[in-house]
């Protein structure tokens, strides 16, 4: 394992630049590196000027999300050494606009994310007399996997549909809508569904699978989306063949 | 929410995506090779229908429709048409434990056990359509 | 952001039509496509796939794979020509394209289920 490894950088300065470019730095290569230890060490000692978004270095903020080597990945997970001798190439994340450097805009998913509602939505609030909503362990798991999402979009950066059509809603988005549906707390399924059903909300995937791929936190995305075209459609069928069924 | 530019805020960068988006990635060109599968499948129900349709229309039309079968042409683009229709096959199974979530008795099963059992669900057509067929 | 009602129609087209050819074809392909031409095998003789098709559950099954096959088909084809060759703009003629097509063989395909002596 080589004592330094190079880092080559995108940058992008709105002031000055009309498109990316790339900047070398030689970094030192500890074993326990990650990317962001390297992005850090350019901005602390080597050039200020770097500008990228980081919080809890642990995996948990989905700050961090930038393409390394082409590959969606949070910088705070991903080991220097994995790359051997380098360089290794750090861009922004993929299908957002770029802001500065290693900073994209996340407001398009931010509204998405709103939309759906990523809350327990009920017709009525037990009253706090009443005590807890109760929940037995297998009700968790139906939504467990789906409340893993920190919100990190490397799922979106991996989604060709994303990429061709920012108007589709996106893996996240759907996975956390599911998150509610699921919940046996929540009855906010059909407001959801209003925005779900859309031509470019669940109906735009194509089950490419690549957001399942890249997410650090296996929320399995695709699975999420698949699962909900076909409850849909069974609903939508049901509704068809049968009006006069009860809800 | 606008995306006005106003007078100090920073140009944003965007990318345009290539025609050829799906050749900048092995997954990717994986995929779009998965969903052209679908023409092939569209090209078998048009030879199915004509071997039918000769069928149909008695055993000369049967016998030129097995020899229009055996042309290079044809043959080439049947072995194509093998490949693709197994590939279809083969995602569309594995694909299946994403979408389907089943229960039994309050426990979730588990997914290789969906996969396992469409893979079972193909052997038994095949070896049937084989059986109906090659059994005079 | 249009509401498309038939999109949930179209998909469960889409998947029957999935399910049915991943099931069916490999095997139908293999014999009908390389093992009989090839002489692999002895096709069937006339007398006995005229029975084996006439049967009324063949009928039925055949017709089943072949429409639903062609609306898989047309799915498939038509979200990969919107995504794939970026062709929005002609969006409402690829749709009308394709599920036509599907429609039209479907029909074709029932006549020659029908048509069997």
């Amino acid at each position: 394992m080589a004592d330094r490894i190079a880092l080559k950088v995108a940058r992008y300065r709105p002031e000055q630049d009309s498109e990316v470019t790339f900047q070398e730095y030689e970094v030192p290569c500890r074993k326990e590196w990650v990317v962001l230890d390297g992005l850090n060490y350019i901005k602390d000692y080597v050039d200020g000027t770097l500008s990228y978004r980081w919080s809890c270095r642990m995996g948990i903020c989905g700050s961090c999300g930038m393409t390394v080597n082409g590959e969606p990945k949070l910088t705070c997970a991903t080991f220097l050494t994995d790359y051997g001798s380098g360089p290794v190439r750090i861009e922004p994340l993929r299908n957002f606009p770029i802001l500065r450097d290693l900073v994209v805009e996340i407001g398009d998913f931010l509204r998405k994310l709103t939309r759906v509602k990523p809350w327990i939505v009920r017709q009525d609030e037990k009253p706090l007399a009443d005590g807890e909503y109760l929940q037995t362990p297998q009700e968790l798991d139906e939504y467990k996997q789906f409340s893993m999402c920190i919100n990190c979009m490397l799922c979106y950066a991996a989604c060709p549909i994303y990429g061709l059509d920012p108007k589709f809603i996106g893996p996240a988005a759907i996975a956390l809508a599911q998150r509610y549906n699921l919940d046996s707390r929540d009855e906010g399924a059909r407001e959801r569904h209003a925005v779900l059903s859309e031509h470019q909300g669940i109906w735009g995937c194509t089950f490419v699978g690549e957001c399942t791929k890249v997410c650090p936190k296996n929320v399995d995305p695709a699975g999420a989306i698949q699962r909900y075209k076909l409850s849909t459609a069974v609903e939508a069928l049901q509704s068809f063949f049968l009006p006069w069924g009860g809800r | 929410m606008s995306e006005l530019y106003t007078e100090y805020h920073p140009r944003w960068l965007r990318t345009r995506v290539s025609t050829y988006w799906w050749l900048g990635r092995r997954s990717y060109f994986a995929f779009i090779a998965r969903e052209l599968s679908s023409v092939f499948v569209a090209w078998f129900v048009v030879y199915l229908l004509r071997l039918i349709r000769a069928v149909a229309q008695g055993p000369s039309a049967y016998e030129r429709f097995l020899e229009w079968s055996a042309q290079p042409a044809i043959l080439l683009l049947n072995v194509v048409t093998f490949v693709f229709v197994v590939f279809h096959a083969i995602t569309w199974f594995n694909l299946a434990p994403q979408a389907i979530v089943a229960h039994f008795r309050g426990k979730r099963l588990p997914g290789t056990l969906i996969t396992a059992a469409n893979y079972a669900a193909w052997a038994v057509t095949s070896v049937l359509v084989a059986w109906l067929l090659l059994r005079a | 952001m249009a509401r498309r009602p038939l999109e949930p129609f179209l998909w469960v087209l889409f998947s029957a039509g999935g399910v049915l050819a991943a099931l069916f074809i490999p095997a139908l392909v293999l014999l009908f496509g390389i093992a009989f031409p090839l002489g692999w095998l002895p096709p069937p003789s006339h007398s006995h796939l005229l029975a084996v098709i006439g049967h009324p559950v063949t009928r039925l099954i055949v017709f089943l794979l072949v429409a639903l096959s062609l609306f898989h088909w047309a799915h498939r084809f038509r979200y990969t020509l919107y995504d794939g060759l970026q062709i929005k703009h002609l969006n409402e003629l690829v749709n009308v394209g394709c599920y036509g097509a599907a429609i039209v063989g479907s029909l074709v395909g029932a006549y020659i289920v029908w048509a069997i002596p």
